[in-house]
């Protein structure tokens, strides 16, 4: 396969913009980071800075490639990540774009890198259950039905990429945040803090500058694990209960 | 009060007011509608004229009607704010290409909810500085006694007919309601999302009545400037 890339460049002797290069003899059995490998290689031996892009299981479970090819972040495969996208996904002699993911609270490092710090923060403010140090109760002591179980774990696949806020035209992170809220507070053991999670969460969430979701639902178009957006509307009801149901005042 | 106030300016809270304020507003365009199919009938613009009088005298409709137009203003402004919000929150630059999908919803109605709202907040002024504003502090309206009612009444027939006689109010008219139509569309079922309200037995029925509404009420709306335009008066009165 022939194609030409037009990658956004940004850091070093680039102030932000389209480059556009050439690429020949891609595998269609390559995956799009391997295509952009050899891109690099090619870049290395012309005496250029290679592209900087994030990438780390190439497994698709690690939520680590953003880029938004072609205008949809992760590519044009419905639930699939950048490094499980394969070029036979792509045609002979594609023009194809590539973006960082683009939100103000995702700004961009270098190239296609952007910093998601503001994720991990969002989950520190309350994505988390408080347990007890000391011996590890006995598996099962706490019965789960199992459709409550398979709930929770389809909202905890999430793997935290922001493809949800690079979608989404508000670049709201309510996919993102919902998913955990949602996840926690469908298990017993999450019940507890619900309604602390969901008040702290949203509070980190808007303080770091998301916008505010309009259900578009781009969101779970896009995403790679296809997270639905029931878990915003859960989320929604998260927090409302958080405010008006809550025997404290929160 | 400052977990309230925490509440309505957090993310979640100012869609909640959206869509209260939306579900409201949905409620008066069925009873506007439902007043305003009264232009139709083939007496001159009796009934409708009585009509107006009764809206615009009543103590109650008049005590509402205070609450709607806080209604249209918070909807509005708070809508306008929440857009200029997210675009900032979208960082400076856009993609240079960019695909909306989505999923359950029209995506091109869901992306420019704000896009239909202007037009639609355009068209409110547009169409309240022509009637509603006639109606209430217009002295340009003649005064007609009607048959067997002892008080004269504004005759706001003749000045939506004499406006609906001019093509580009018509097509304003029809466009502002394609608008409706698409704000509708999303908005309807969007609202109950921002409730919380998402369930596999209920959602679909949601999706259902708002697509039925999304049609229905921006096509009744509608066909009055065309149907007035090309003088068909289809319905008779039932009350004289």
């Amino acid at each position: 396969m022939r194609l030409t890339l037009k990658v956004w460049r940004e850091g070093g002797k680039y102030v932000g913009q389209f480059v556009d290069y050439k690429v020949d003899n891609i595998s269609t059995d390559m995956s799009f980071l391997e295509m952009l490998d050899v891109l690099n290689e090619q870049l290395i031996q012309e005496k250029e800075t290679p592209i900087a892009f994030e990438h780390d299981c190439r497994e698709g479970i690690c939520g680590t490639c953003s880029m938004v090819i072609n205008g949809q972040p992760h590519g044009p495969m419905k639930s699939t990540t950048t490094c499980q996208l394969h070029m036979r996904s792509f045609n002979d002699g594609d023009v194809i774009y590539i973006e960082p993911f683009r939100a103000k609270a995702f700004p961009v490092i270098r190239d296609l890198v952007v910093n998601r710090d503001s994720f991990d923060r969002i989950i520190q403010a309350g994505g988390y259950v408080s347990v007890n140090t000391g011996q590890a109760q006995d598996a099962n002591a706490i019965p789960i039905e199992k459709d409550t179980s398979s709930q929770a774990f389809d909202a905890a696949t999430c793997i935290g990429c922001g493809a949800c806020v690079a979608a989404c035209p508000n670049a709201s992170a309510m996919l993102f945040t919902s998913a955990k809220v949602s996840h926690l507070a469908t298990m017993p053991q999450g019940k507890v803090e619900a309604r602390k999670r969901a008040q702290s969460m949203v509070k980190q969430m808007d303080a770091e500058g998301f916008g505010k979701c309009s259900n578009v639902t781009a969101c779970e178009a896009e995403c790679p694990k296809g997270i639905s957006v029931t878990n915003i509307a859960k989320l929604n009801r998260e927090y409302m209960g958080s405010v008006f149901g809550s025997d404290k005042v929160m | 009060m400052r977990w309230l106030t925490n509440f309505l300016f957090s993310s979640i809270g100012q869609k909640v007011v959206m869509s209260l304020t939306g579900l409201f507003l949905i409620s008066f365009l069925v009873a506007h509608l439902s007043g305003n199919l009264q232009l139709l009938i083939d007496d001159g613009g009796q009934q409708f004229n009585q009509y107006a009088k009764f809206m615009t005298s009543n103590p109650l409709i008049k005590f509402i009607s205070f609450g709607l137009y806080a209604g249209i203003l918070l909807h509005a402004m708070q809508g306008l704010y929440i857009w200029i919000n997210n675009k900032a929150a979208r960082g400076g630059k856009g993609y240079a290409k960019k695909v909306t999908r989505a999923v359950g919803t029209n995506a091109t109605a869901a992306s420019n909810m704000a896009w239909w709202g202007i037009l639609i907040l355009i068209f409110l002024i547009i169409h309240m500085g022509d009637f509603w504003f006639a109606m209430k502090f217009g002295g340009s309206l003649e005064m007609l006694t009607y048959e067997g009612y002892d008080e004269p009444v504004k005759d706001l027939f003749t000045k939506v007919e004499a406006t609906f006689n001019n093509p580009i109010f018509v097509i304003f008219y029809v466009l502002a309601m394609l608008g409706l139509a698409a704000h509708l569309l999303h908005g309807f079922q969007s609202a109950f999302q921002s409730l919380g309200l998402n369930h596999p037995k209920y959602t679909p029925l949601i999706k259902g009545i708002g697509t039925f509404i999304a049609v229905v009420i921006p096509l009744l709306f509608a066909i009055i400037p065309i149907f007035m335009y090309f003088g068909i008066y289809p319905l008779s009165s039932f009350l004289h």
